[in-house]
């Protein structure tokens, strides 16, 4: 194939994927529905600050478990905190958990991935065999038994989610880099002298990111629920941390006499990861639109 | 035959590589068994005295052999709140962890197959929406919420069912299930026991229906993704054009090209509802393997909580073994290679 129908080949395809995106997004409602929501949970994780009408932290046992009203529009909790200044600064909590969780595993996950794909052969095997074991585990197993030696608290909540997730980037890494080396352009690089490191970090990893972030966009919603959860049994957040799975935890002795302390938490998660993924959701389609999603 | 025992090598290897994960996170990383065991702020001779009998003093590598000895035995120590033998205290909970898992798989594809099928068949039809709403809004419920939820709605409010629990304590004096497979309802249908099995199945009703409805979104969804692309294919085409009936069509002839993605599916939700299971049993008190876990973490209960990991990654294991086993048995085409 001569060099002027490749770069053909290459714009043609380029100008019908801005095409597609821009007709997507104007289609799907759900993205759009999704990206709105999110953008409100965003804006409200910033500002809370400035929007919660008390203190996230305060104790007035005077007013407390009293009913959703107009002075406390989703009611107090056992120590007389306002519930909906709680979720609006638990945004923030929960998004960075998210965030962290991803990234972290990302980064642990992306490089094994590029070592096994781009060599092959025994590094592939060994790397391979490795994440094989920590994908043994349950979902929520390997993060709970990590949790249980780090010891209770947020950031070895992320730490411990991080480590049990970054073999499936470590995965699809592979699986995206075992696709790119095929490539013409690769051979074309090392013939030219360009050394192994210089070919991974600029020529194969920029051609294998798209399924890690859409990948990526899937695990956001994930790492959030499982960070509730683990805060839910006692394992993640501690007290006085703001966190909303922390915040249903709280609630769990007095929930049936007291609905909204922890329905609250709970609605404010399912909104959240609900936007996430159905952003993650388009995301996939305008990316990568065969792509199937990891059960 | 070759791959069965090369698949149980692979699973071998993985266990001795889970092992090794669970030796390393309670020997080589920051706060030691003994210091575990004896809790509180213990002296230094106490601490030494405590390495001495659990053999802590010894290079690592022997004790790693030792340690994965052990375990080959079966034997994971002793729980520090009970005193028993780890592997008593699973053996007595596996049954409700089973029972509740099982029949939640069961209700799952009972329930998520058809309705993904349905939905894939009268595309953009109002069962298709509600199956595609189901699908997306149900992977973001967070398991304790549904499962507060629904103890408001039918505990709370409507009374129709106990808030937790495996079986009401009156009806456990009155008319104790003899534990004959340990699964609750069956136990109680096979000696009779019909006030034991109403209660039983009453407590079951919730745990389950959580799991269920938590699992069910995935299903729904793979089903429907498979089947439209089975309903692309010419030979589906060409039934259509004999006039075959349509339930023919669509049960005999394209869910069966759909069985062996399904049959994936099984294995990566069991690993989902083992996952969720943790979560429930904790919050239905549901005297299984997941409550204990949690239960064993928060009161530093080591030896049963690495036990019942271990426990747990291997039932996992197992189960994904099995089902690569029935691959074959649903594709004849996969026995020869």
């Amino acid at each position: 194939m001569s060099g002027t129908l490749l770069e053909h080949d290459r714009s043609s395809g380029r100008v019908s994927w801005r095409l597609r995106t821009i007709v997507f997004a104007a289609d799907n409602k759900l993205f759009v529905a999704g990206a709105m929501l999110l953008c409100l949970i965003v804006a409200s994780a910033l500002a809370a600050h400035w929007i919660a009408p008390y203190s996230p932290t305060e104790i007035a046992m005077g007013s407390k478990f009293s009913a959703p009203s107009a002075e406390h529009l989703m009611g107090t909790d056992k120590f007389g905190r306002d519930i909906f200044s709680r979720v609006l600064h638990g945004a923030s909590t929960s998004l960075t958990v998210g965030f962290s969780v991803v990234a972290i595993a990302i980064l642990l996950g992306l490089p094994v991935g590029m070592l096994a794909g781009y060599f092959g052969g025994i590094v592939d095997t060994i790397l391979m065999r490795i994440s094989d074991v920590f994908l043994a585990f349950p979902p929520l197993l390997l993060p709970i038994a990590i949790t249980a030696v780090l010891g209770p608290g947020l950031e070895n909540t992320v730490v411990a989610l991080a480590i049990s997730w970054f073999p499936w980037y470590a995965r699809i890494m592979r699986g995206a880099v075992l696709r790119v080396r095929k490539e013409l352009f690769i051979d074309a690089a090392w013939t030219m002298g360009v050394s192994h490191p210089r070919i991974m970090l600029r020529h194969v990893l920029p051609n294998s990111l798209t399924p890690v972030i859409v990948q990526a966009s899937m695990d956001f919603g994930y790492a959030i629920l499982a960070a509730a959860s683990l805060s839910f049994i006692g394992l993640g957040a501690r007290p006085p941390a703001v966190e909303w799975g922390l915040m249903a935890a709280e609630a769990r002795t007095q929930f049936l006499d007291h609905w909204w302390t922890a329905v609250s938490p709970g609605l404010a998660i399912f909104l959240t990861v609900l936007a996430v993924n159905l952003v993650g959701d388009g995301l996939r389609d305008i990316l990568d639109p065969k792509q199937g999603r990891r059960a | 035959m070759k791959t069965v025992v090369q698949r149980l090598m692979l699973m071998a290897i993985i266990i001795l590589g889970v092992v090794t994960i669970m030796f390393i996170l309670s020997r080589v990383l920051p706060g030691s068994p003994a210091e575990l065991m004896l809790g509180g702020h213990p002296t230094a001779a106490q601490l030494a005295k405590a390495e001495e009998e659990l053999g802590l003093n010894k290079p690592l590598l022997v004790q790693y052999v030792d340690y994965v000895a052990q375990i080959a035995r079966g034997d994971f120590g002793n729980s520090l709140r009970t005193g028993q033998p780890v592997i008593t205290e699973i053996a007595n909970r596996v049954g409700a962890t089973l029972e509740l898992t099982t029949l939640a798989i069961l209700l799952v594809m009972l329930l998520g197959i058809p309705l993904g099928v349905l939905s894939a068949v009268r595309q953009n039809s109002a069962i298709d929406n509600v199956a595609r709403a189901v699908a997306v809004a149900g992977v973001a419920i967070p398991s304790f919420m549904l499962a507060i939820v629904l103890q408001l709605v039918f505990f709370g409010v409507l009374k129709w069912l106990p808030l937790q629990g495996r079986i009401d304590p009156v009806v456990a004096i009155d008319a104790p299930i003899e534990p004959i497979t340990r699964f609750y309802l069956l136990d109680a249908l096979l000696t009779g026991n019909w006030a034991g099995f109403m209660s039983a199945l009453a407590h079951l009703a919730l745990p389950l229906a959580t799991l269920t409805i938590l699992l069910l979104a995935t299903v729904v969804r793979i089903t429907r993704n498979m089947m439209v692309e089975v309903l692309k294919e010419g030979y589906i085409r060409t039934a259509f054009a004999y006039g075959l009936p349509r339930s023919s069509i669509y049960y005999r002839h394209a869910l069966k090209a759909t069985l062996i993605p399904i049959l994936t599916v099984i294995g990566l939700t069991y690993g989902n509802l083992l996952s969720g299971a943790i979560v429930v049993e904790f919050i239905f008190d549901w005297p299984g393997l997941g409550g204990f876990l949690v239960f064993s973490l928060i009161e530093n209960d080591f030896p049963a909580a690495i036990g019942t990991t271990l426990f747990l990654a291997g039932l996992y294991l197992t189960i994904n073994l099995v089902v690569d086993l029935l691959y074959a048995v649903v594709d004849p085409r996969l026995r020869t290679s």
